[in-house]
């Protein structure tokens, strides 16, 4: 068999997804850190759904839903996004091999349980993990840039297959995506302002009576639930304040369920327009990003010996948190690109 | 966070790799920063794996006394629980329930019994046994 490697810069990330769009983007000559396509996507955000189970606690998001990030920043770039999703696994192999024969570099959508690179330990059934193709070796292996590792992997071509055509929640149905050609001037400021309003719009939550899961009131509402689980058999509380804790830092977030990446994101903005407020914020941001780690540390003391710290201490920490964000909206919001 | 703050805890869930997270260098700038491990977040995840490992290692005495059948075992092994196995599969969640007793289990059709060993990508030889050890 022979041998295709396309061009490709991989750089380590955080995220999968927001890894994804800044190596395709990069590979393709526009330079693109990972914090500013967070920060174009507007991707921040707070999320409680206790009506998606995993492993029977809720789901708890701190971004966007998949795809969504690809998608917007393509959007606001101006960048053609050609993907594909297939019903018949060999198509979709098929599909890829074509592309990659053509030279392109081909991202795809797969379940982190099926490839066999990543750790026993991190292996969860989670089907919305992005990952760069950028070639095939001799042995007909893929040559694959997964963002979040430090160096290149490569993979099996049965693996793949499972891995983009695993069943269940979000499955991936083989989708694959292509960018398409990159304009030459891209002009990022005003696309930066437009995308931190949005995000600042979206911080509150939806502006719907009963429904508490979103942005500041959803911090909020987690901090009632956590107050509740006094009631709750102590192993329970154990595992839910040990699963926000993973939600938060394990599952590639940057730190602080990405706070300390759009942190980065109002830095380089900063650098990029000469707005110095925008550097102010970018510090109060990290503030927020140091109480969520504060939050994290005393969620796991309780789980380590709960007669040390009460459910209501750790609660306050997170009201500290929402109440950090709602300032951080008002401020972000009263920002503006005209001094 | 400030770049020195970033721990550096050698997590055994990392398995040796290392992780890309975001800290602020002397300037007061970002810089991304790579991390083995917190010891906070490896406790988390330690947690989850442990109760993990208990949920197969009482699938397996559940199925040697009797009281499960092999798929309680090989969903466990698999890290599925009922609502995951439900939606990959397309059974309804009260007919997995119904999968997890021995006496309906042994009577499964050949067709059913390969959606499931299809899903663990497992033959369905394998799925009807359970070792004594995980």
């Amino acid at each position: 068999m022979s041998e295709i490697v396309n061009h490709l810069l991989h750089q380590q990330s955080s995220h999968c997804e927001t890894g994804v769009v800044a190596n395709m983007l990069s590979s393709k000559g526009f330079a693109m850190s990972e914090p500013m396509a967070f920060g174009l996507a507007s991707a921040l955000t707070f999320a409680y759904l206790p009506f998606v189970k995993i492993g029977g606690l809720p789901l708890i998001a701190y971004r966007m839903p998949p795809k969504t990030i690809i998608k917007s920043v393509a959007k606001k770039l101006n960048i053609e996004l050609i993907s594909r999703k297939f019903s018949s696994p060999k198509k979709g192999m098929q599909a890829l091999d074509q592309a990659l024969a053509e030279g392109h570099i081909v991202g795809l959508q797969t379940s982190v349980y099926w490839l066999p690179y990543f750790p026993e330990d991190m292996r969860f059934h989670f089907n919305a993990h992005n990952l760069t193709v950028y070639g095939k070796n001799e042995q007909g292996d893929y040559l694959i840039s997964d963002p979040v590792f430090e160096e290149v992997v490569t993979c099996s071509p049965e693996s793949l297959e499972r891995a983009r055509f695993a069943k269940g929640a979000l499955a991936p149905k083989g989708l694959m995506y292509i960018l398409g050609e990159v304009p030459e001037n891209i002009d990022l400021a005003p696309q930066i302002y437009k995308s931190i309003k949005k995000t600042a719009k979206m911080m509150n939550g939806i502006p719907l009576p009963g429904i508490p899961f979103f942005g500041v009131k959803g911090i909020h509402y987690l901090a009632k639930k956590i107050t509740e689980l006094e009631k709750k058999p102590s192993k329970y509380a154990r595992l839910y304040l040990g699963h926000i804790v993973r939600m938060q830092e394990e599952i590639g977030t940057g730190g602080a369920g990405f706070r300390f990446i759009f942190a980065s994101f109002l830095d380089e903005s900063s650098k990029l327009t000469g707005d110095a407020e925008l550097f102010e914020l970018s510090q109060f941001t990290t503030e927020i990003g140091d109480q969520w780690r504060t939050f994290a540390v005393q969620a796991v003391l309780f789980c380590k010996d709960r007669k040390s710290i009460s459910l209501q201490d750790i609660s306050d920490v997170l009201i500290k948190c929402a109440e950090m964000e709602k300032q951080l909206q008002s401020r972000l919001l009263s920002l503006s690109a005209f001094k | 966070m400030k770049a020195k703050q970033v721990p550096q805890d050698n997590s055994p869930s990392y398995s040796g790799h290392k992780k890309l997270l975001y800290a602020v260098n002397d300037s007061g700038h970002y810089t991304g920063i790579q991390s083995s491990g917190w010891e906070i977040e490896n406790f988390a995840t330690q947690m989850a794996v442990d109760e993990l490992k208990q949920q197969t290692l009482r699938a397996i005495d559940d199925y040697h006394s009797g009281k499960a059948s092999a798929l309680a075992y090989h969903m466990c092994k698999h890290r599925f629980d009922i609502s995951a196995l439900a939606q990959s599969t397309g059974f309804f969640q009260w007919q997995i329930r119904r999968h997890l007793l021995p006496q309906i289990f042994n009577r499964l059709s050949e067709r059913k019994l390969n959606i499931y060993a299809d899903i663990f990508s497992i033959t369905t030889a394998q799925l009807t046994r359970v070792p004594e050890q995980p």
